[in-house]
């Protein structure tokens, strides 16, 4: 089965900063990674492959550096890379996002399952998975914590609730969305370093992938960032000490004070 | 100090890190307190390939040399100086085979090992035959198609869990240090058993045990080299391999030094770090210039080992052992010093680096040993040069 992997790259850090102009992030001098729940997509699509044979192919939307994060997926033993990239992509919101990299996936050709992480860490939206799984025309599964079941035609997987957990079936072509819980990634190889370092990164830009022209970039994307801002640590919360007696005096007491009982 | 290494020496080191750091670290003291056999890291190395760093890419090595693997081992030694003897130990093994293999025997052995599928030991010492090793009593006797292998070997690292032991035997005592002989020696084979299992100061996440031949056939293909060719092939081992033992003692010493940089920093006495006493600072850069000056002379000796000539490089190799293994030894007393009380403590990480230090000293000919083949070699060339 043909397996397609979305990976983002992202800032190595949680403290982006923000360009109060433009409202944009601003990249210069940040470490990239790849997004941490897109590892644990590229882990299992490489699994699937050694179980039932096939290829595996990672995508990336992004900025030429964005290569970096394709060669990183290829030296874990992914068998192609693409990136997508070209100025008219710049300013993309989820929409537009979703749309692009559905076109990029429908130039691929012919696919069983594409895999996407939760999110990503710096947009945080999680609404790129389902959004190309839409414009493909293919169910989705979010949350995938474990594939039961998976064969030629249909899988089944235990996507995670909030309490508990869901079972859910479906048939190919699909797409599912991973989290953390469904595996340990590997590291890279030697071997696959050193052939990663000499891959060739297939470059697509907005004409390769036949997009219109009006659904990609600043204005395929209606999204308005009116505000960004890194939301205050929480602080630690206050402990109260002594035995239960004690505890649930000093409690009530502090509830009074605030007015709250 | 800038070494230029080559992009896949960088990838090394990478790899080598992050194995250290990921999946060493957080289990280094669970076995240092159980002295048990770390084979999940061993198949941590194995699925990136570190396992192979030293053999050739036609016996599904990445095709580097000694200087590969003294950087992996360097780089997991840092975080634990035992761990890494199932590399180092094993290298110790496959260098014999390497060197003196014929193509079968190269074909049959160094895959596994470079797949991390088999670990190897190499077998010289005896309980009467440490730096006299020419004392050594196994012997082995032709009958037939095979060899029969009587003895006893003594703290042989990587004994009991390693599949491929490379053994030196007498063939001939009569012919002294020429008739010795060396034996690839499978696990499992019949007559070969395992003995008493150490209990050591240090490095206790590496196995030490003793091997028992008693009746043992083996079929005389595994006959490493040419009979009588026993010494001569471990002496070639070890000048290739004694940079790896350097590598392991400069690993400690680097992560020793390390840790140490950083906890002064952090450790308030008076009002002040520790770091801004000068008593501290001149420690630390007395540490600092040991550790360079042996990565720098392991490296050279690596290299010139790798591209050089297959002249003997016993004196440089040699040296490494010395200078590397001594810094080792100062650098982690040093850097218990750095940390005081705490530094005692099994609690932190390094009084166990202070007692992992100490074997690098010990093990692969003594650092007496060292300086008298270094002598010897100064000795050796004068003459020869005087002609
Ligand atoms: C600070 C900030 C500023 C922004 N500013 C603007 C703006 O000014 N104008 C605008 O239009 N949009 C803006 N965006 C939106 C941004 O472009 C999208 O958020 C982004 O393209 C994808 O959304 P996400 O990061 O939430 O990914 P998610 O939907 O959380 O990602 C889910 C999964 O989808 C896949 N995926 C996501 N992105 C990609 C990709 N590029 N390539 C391959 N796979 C991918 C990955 O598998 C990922 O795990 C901004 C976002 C942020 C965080
Ligand atoms: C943890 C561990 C792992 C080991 N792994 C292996 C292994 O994998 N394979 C293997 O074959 N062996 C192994 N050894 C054995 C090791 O190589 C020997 O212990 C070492 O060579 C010293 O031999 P010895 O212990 O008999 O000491 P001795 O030779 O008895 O030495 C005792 C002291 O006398 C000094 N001395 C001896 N001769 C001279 C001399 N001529 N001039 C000056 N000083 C001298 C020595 O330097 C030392 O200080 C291992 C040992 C240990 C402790």
């Amino acid at each position: 089965m043909n397996f397609i992997v979305c990976i983002k790259q992202v800032p190595g850090t949680t403290e982006v900063k923000i360009d109060p102009k433009t409202n944009t992030l601003i990249r210069e001098g940040v470490e990239s990674i790849v997004n941490p729940f897109d590892s644990y997509a590229i882990e299992e699509a490489l699994r699937l492959k050694e179980r039932m044979g096939g290829k595996v192919t990672v995508i990336s939307m992004g900025p030429p550096q964005a290569e970096s994060a394709l060669r990183e997926a290829l030296s874990m033993g992914c068998d192609e890379a693409i990136l997508l990239t070209d100025r008219a992509f710049a300013g993309s919101d989820t929409l537009a996002t979703s749309y692009i990299l559905a076109r990029g996936i429908k130039k691929i050709g012919e696919f069983g399952l594409v895999i996407c992480g939760k999110q990503a860490i710096d947009g945080d939206t999680a609404q790129v998975g389902p959004g190309i799984a839409e414009k493909l025309g293919v169910p989705a599964i979010t949350y995938v914590k474990k594939i039961e079941e998976i064969n030629e035609t249909r899988i089944r997987v235990e996507r995670m609730m909030e309490e508990g957990y869901e079972v859910i079936e479906m048939g190919f072509p699909a797409l599912i969305t991973v989290v953390k819980e469904i595996n340990e990634p590997r590291l890279p190889s030697l071997k696959g370093m050193v052939r990663a370092k000499k891959a060739e990164i297939h470059m697509w830009n907005a004409s390769d992938i036949v997009c219109e022209n009006s659904r990609i970039g600043q204005s395929g994307s209606p999204t308005i960032v009116n505000k960004i801002f890194t939301p205050p640590p929480r602080k630690g919360g206050e402990t109260i000490l002594g035995d239960p007696e004690e505890q649930a005096q000093k409690l009530v007491e502090k509830l009074r004070q605030a007015k709250v009982v | 100090m800038e070494y230029f290494l080559s992009e896949e020496q960088k990838m090394i080191c990478e790899l080598a890190k992050r194995i250290a750091e990921e999946k060493i670290k957080p289990v280094r003291e669970h076995y240092d307190e159980t002295e048990e056999f770390p084979w999940p890291i061993v198949e941590e190395l194995a699925k990136v390939d570190l396992c192979g760093v030293y053999i050739p890419e036609e016996y599904g090595g990445t095709g580097g040399g000694v200087f590969e693997l003294c950087l992996a081992v360097e780089e997991l030694c840092k975080i634990d100086g035992g761990i890494a003897l199932v590399l180092a130990a094993t290298a110790l093994a496959a260098f014999p085979i390497m060197l003196f293999g014929n193509d079968e025997q190269k074909k049959k052995y160094l895959p596994d090992i470079a797949a991390g599928k088999k670990l190897a030991a190499f077998a010289l010492t005896e309980p009467g035959a440490g730096s006299d090793a020419s004392a050594i009593q196994t012997t082995a006797k032709k009958e037939g198609d095979s060899y029969i292998l009587n003895g006893t070997k003594c703290f042989i690292t990587n004994g009991g869990e390693a599949q491929i032991y490379i053994v030196v035997t007498m063939t001939d005592k009569v012919k002294g240090s020429r008739g010795a002989s060396i034996f690839i020696v499978e696990k499992d084979t019949r007559g070969f058993s395992f003995g008493k299992k150490e209990k050591k100061m240090g490095i206790r996440g590496s196995a030490t045990r003793e091997l028992i031949f008693n009746e043992c056939k083996i079929p005389k293909e595994n006959l490493l080299g040419r009979e009588g060719q026993g010494f001569i092939i471990a002496l070639k081992t070890f000048d290739v391999s004694r940079p790896g033992v350097a590598a392991q003692a400069l690993g400690i010493a680097a992560g020793a030094l390390e840790d140490a940089i950083k906890y002064s920093r952090e450790r308030e006495q008076f009002g002040q770090s520790i770091s801004s006493f000068q008593a501290i600072q001149h420690l630390l850069a007395d540490m600092a210039t040991e550790v360079e000056a042996a990565r720098a002379l392991i490296y050279a000796t690596a290299r010139m080992i790798d591209k050089g000539p297959k002249t003997r490089v016993t004196k440089e190799s040699a040296m490494c052992k010395l200078l590397a293994s001594d810094v080792a030894m100062k650098v982690t007393t040093d850097a218990v010093q750095v940390y005081g009380g705490y530094g005692y403590m099994r609690e932190y990480p390094m009084e166990k680096r202070m007692r992992d230090a100490k074997i690098t000293q010990i093990y692969e000919g003594t650092n007496q040993v060292m300086r008298n083949e270094i002598a010897l070699a100064l000795i050796k060339e004068a003459a020869r040069a005087k002609k």
